[in-house]
């Protein structure tokens, strides 16, 4: 049972990548992967949301759903526990901590319509994971959607100065350096498997 | 009802320059995650025109009387709405699609392609525009899918919509089928796209 669980959260990290095995969360992370610290911001919120809301989201499928046999209305449901959770923790980062709220704050809205979050959730169903298991599946694909953003955005820094043909700027060398990032990560697969 | 140069312009401009997967880089997430084969991309496409059309109509419809301030939540939950009717539908009708798309159903609601035109457009549009809008940016949307789809199961097994089309003498390119074969062929797809308006740029010049 724990076991399971540290298994599943490296393969979250590693082997299936959020961003780079299922490819969820990229509208964000091509449009803020600019600059290092925008992305750290962002990507330590989304550690945090994903962690929490797939572990919440968890409760509420296992608790309310599925005894009244509401299983389709799990998108409607699991989008409002997203938005109203994002929303609460704005509200009480902005009373407790100003530092935090001007470092997180505006990332916060732009973390619900981040697919990857709404991901998590229902890949925790289909695969039908436990709480502990959920829990550290959403804290490992959170860690691994961080990595990969931070890697991007290292090198989109470095990549100010090259030349680049004029139809790949921008989205395009994005792209590339993406896919290249992928092939490196799929070295890990094989050592945890996960599905 | 709009006059008809405008209703051509809102038609014809996401299929070229202002193409929601190409030049507005939206929606891509699921560009990619589904265009392993062609047959899932298609099926993947009419779902995705289906709930862009109609929420940008349903929305249009109710604009007026949506609050500013929830206006996001009102969008969400009637695109999630539609969303709902094409995963039961799928589920139904075509259980082992529904079971090879996996989650990327559900994810149509969070595709920024959709959210963005109810943003953009359907809240400041008559319903009848609206509509054509969601049509067109869901036809978009689908024929990028399609090429890119195409090429990704034609290199990387040789086959199209499931019948072998190249020989015994194709290695297969099995790269084409995984992860990083869906962002090499979105980016050389988007730097062949962009390189043609490029040219055609300095051409006006």
């Amino acid at each position: 049972m724990t076991a399971s669980s540290i298994a599943i959260f490296f393969a979250a990290i590693f082997t299936n990548n959020i961003l780079l095995s299922n490819y969820l969360g990229m509208c964000s992370f091509l449009s803020v992967s600019r600059e290092i610290k925008t992305s750290v911001g962002l990507g330590v919120a989304v550690i945090f949301v994903m962690a929490s809301t797939s572990a919440l989201n968890w409760l509420v499928y296992n608790y309310i759903l599925l005894p009244f046999g509401l299983e389709y209305l799990r998108f409607i449901v699991f989008i409002i526990v997203i938005a109203a959770f994002v929303q609460l923790v704005e509200m009480v980062i902005e009373r407790v901590s100003e530092v935090l709220y001007a470092a997180l704050g505006i990332f916060l809205p732009l973390i619900t319509v981040n697919c990857a979050i709404l991901g998590v959730s229902l890949f925790m169903v289909i695969r039908e994971y436990s709480l502990l298991e959920s829990f550290t599946f959403g804290l490992g694909s959170g860690i691994g959607w961080f990595l990969a953003i931070m890697a991007m955005a290292g090198i989109r820094q470095k990549l100010k100065r090259a030349r680049i043909p004029h139809g790949l700027e921008g989205a395009g060398i994005t792209l590339i350096i993406t896919g290249m990032m992928a092939l490196a990560f799929m070295g890990f697969s094989g050592m945890l498997p996960i599905g | 009802m709009a006059a008809p140069g405008k209703l051509k312009k809102t038609f014809r401009d996401p299929l070229g320059k202002n193409n929601p997967v190409f030049a507005q880089i939206l929606g891509i997430c699921s560009t990619l995650a589904v265009t392993n084969k062609l047959e899932n991309t298609v099926i993947m496409s009419l779902g995705v025109l289906f709930t862009t059309s109609l929420s940008g109509l349903t929305i249009s419809l109710i604009r007026k009387w949506i609050p500013a301030r929830v206006r996001m939540m009102v969008e969400t939950l009637i695109i999630a709405s539609f969303v709902i009717i094409v995963d039961i539908t799928l589920r139904a009708y075509m259980p082992e699609v529904w079971q090879q798309l996996g989650p990327y159903v559900g994810l149509i609601i969070t595709n920024c392609i959709i959210m963005g035109r109810a943003e953009a457009f359907a809240l400041n549009n008559p319903p009848g525009l609206s509509l054509v809008d969601g049509i067109a940016s869901g036809i978009g949307y689908s024929y990028v899918l399609i090429v890119i789809a195409f090429f990704r199961e034609l290199l990387g097994t040789g086959e199209v919509w499931g019948f072998t089309v190249l020989g015994s003498w194709w290695t297969n390119w099995s790269i084409m089928i995984m992860p990083p074969g869906a962002f090499f062929m979105l980016a050389i797809f988007i730097w062949f796209v962009k390189g043609m308006i490029i040219k055609e740029e300095e051409a006006a010049k």
